[in-house]
């Protein structure tokens, strides 16, 4: 197979392949390191490239498939995840200086296990905004994640190594975390599907966490069935992480060709309908558009969910480093530090106000969801940000760049919805992406709409290998 | 609510508590966590105003059952 043929497939194509035959997990491997080798440097994604463990873990695949033995559900398939996931015999740097003096992780995170187990091979880890506080990896300490579509402007964060690696064609998978947008945000704007499950739908056990009540294990990808194949591995329960819920795991592969017939899908109006670019909301109507959705839906107090996330992730996050922040603030990234230290100073009363009002606006967007099973709405307010970019102009405001991609995408991870991001506008060769939000653990409900919005063409991955 | 308070008055706040945590701010980092501490007061201006019912409670449920530390 060639490194063309490598960039033209999604993750799934190139499993079919391995598993006929018609390509070894060998090739298919050192397709991925030659692209990770041509256009890596150009994007910054990976932080670690491991490619003897690579190698080995593809001819393991390929001596399974020729002993007549099972290589797994994503046999060969090549994958890299976020640097805040635990890779054996690596040390996990969560995008920081300070994290690079501690020792090798001892064992893969609980969901690169799972992928590696189905066959799926590790070929390294992506960059990101030190820990994962930002929606723009434009970190300082190991260079700004480039966006593939054009290497002024940002890949999007926190998990933008993760966006950028499979809007270049590196790899057709790889793993995020999701907090407030932080998979959502850079799948959009580097032309990918990103899927934030449920909160507590997936480990997130050997995973350094962010802000623990709204911290997601997600997934970036060429397509569907490629996210798809991906949580049906990863997702289920595990009694070491406390907010892993016990529910069984629920196969959603099976059902992605179902199409819509029985979805009741409706657009979200108010804090999602204003404080975008025009081709934010266009990329929305398109979408609602082939699905022949004119139903609106409103989601109260969107924005005070916004505020209360902003609130509670200060917190948590300012309390993980608080050791650090007093005798080594000076080793943070300059576009951390700051809201680390000021989030270690505010008042508890407004922390637990923050958690109280949770609980209440759960209530009424589960009572929304009584009446529908969808909701679509734009995934940022604009395409990618030039690097460096302190303030854009929103809908004739002018507002703080960074801070503001999460918009429309924190009041949703605010009460852990599964919501997938399809990468449908591109402005000139700029992506956009547009959220299908479904209740609480209906994963299916999103990953169907999105597969039949894939058959329709309305959405695309844009890969620029 | 009570008007939000100024830059100087956010510095005020920001020594003090600060000092009783014993979380040093050193004098370059200072005015980015005052504006920091000026965003994060504005959201928490935001939830505080919400009235809502005595009943509610916050989400996490604690499992006097688990040996998980």
């Amino acid at each position: 197979m060639s490194a063309l043929d490598y960039a033209a497939a999604d993750g799934v194509g190139l499993v079919a392949a391995i598993r006929d035959g018609r390509a070894s997990a060998r090739e298919i491997t050192e397709a991925a390191l030659a692209q990770i080798g041509k256009r890596g440097p150009a994007v910054n994604a990976f932080t670690t490239v491991l490619p003897a463990q690579a190698r080995a873990d593809a001819d393991r695949v390929d001596a399974a498939r020729a002993a007549g033995r099972d290589p797994g559900s994503l046999a060969g398939l090549p994958f890299a995840v976020k640097d805040l996931f635990d890779i054996a015999g690596v040390t996990t740097l969560a995008g920081s200086k300070i994290n690079a003096e501690r020792p090798p992780a001892a064992r893969d995170a609980a969901a690169v296990a799972a992928l590696r187990r189905a066959g799926a091979v590790l070929v390294g880890a992506l960059n990101m905004d030190e820990y994962a506080y930002g929606f723009t990896t434009e970190n300082s300490h190991y260079g700004p994640t480039r966006n593939p579509h054009d290497p002024t402007r940002v890949a999007g964060g926190s998990s933008g190594g993760s966006g950028a690696a499979v809007g270049a064609g590196l790899v057709p998978l790889t793993l995020g975390s999701d907090t407030n947008g932080s998979v959502r945000v850079p799948a959009a704007l580097c032309g990918a599907f990103g899927l934030k499950p449920t909160y507590g739908r997936v480990s997130r056990v050997g995973t350094a966490l962010f802000a623990g009540s709204f911290d997601h294990v997600g997934a970036i990808g060429r397509s569907v069935r490629d996210v798809t194949a991906a949580f049906d591995v990863i997702q289920g329960p595990d009694r070491e992480d406390p907010a892993c819920s016990t529910r069984p795991a629920e196969p959603c592969l099976p059902v992605l060709g179902q199409g819509i017939d029985g979805l009741r899908i409706a657009v979200l109006d108010g804090h999602f309908a204003r404080g975008g670019e025009p081709e934010a909301f266009a990329a929305v109507a398109a979408v609602a558009a082939a699905l022949g959705v004119s139903r609106r839906a409103t989601i109260p107090e969107a924005h005070r969910a916004r505020a209360a996330a902003m609130v509670i992730t200060a917190c948590e996050g300012a309390l993980a480093h608080l050791p650090d922040l007093r005798t080594r603030p000076g080793d943070f990234d300059p576009l951390t530090r700051d809201r680390f230290l000021a989030g270690a100073l505010v008042p508890g009363v407004v922390y637990q106000q923050a958690q109280r009002f949770r609980a209440w606006y759960r209530a009424r967007v589960a009572e929304l969801f009584r009446e529908v099973d969808v909701l679509l709405a734009p995934t940022t307010p604009c395409p990618a940000p030039r690097i460096g970019q302190e303030k854009m102009v929103l809908d004739g405001v002018e507002v703080l760049t960074r801070p503001n991609l999460g918009v429309y995408t924190q009041p949703l991870s605010f009460i852990g919805l599964p919501v997938l991001s399809v990468p449908v506008g591109r402005v000139g060769s700029l992506p956009l992406g547009v959220q299908i939000i479904g209740p609480p653990f209906r994963e299916a409900h999103v990953l169907r709409v999105g597969a039949l919005l894939e058959a329709k063409g309305v959405a695309a991955a844009a890969v620029t290998p | 609510m009570s008007p939000m308070p100024t830059p100087t008055e956010i510095g005020a706040y920001v020594d003090a508590a600060a000092n009783l945590i014993a979380l040093p701010i050193a004098p370059p980092h200072r005015p980015g966590v005052i504006q920091f501490m000026g965003v994060v007061l504005s959201a928490a201006a935001l939830v505080m105003e919400f009235p809502l019912p005595d009943e509610v409670e916050s989400a996490p449920v604690f499992d006097p059952g688990s040996s998980r530390p």
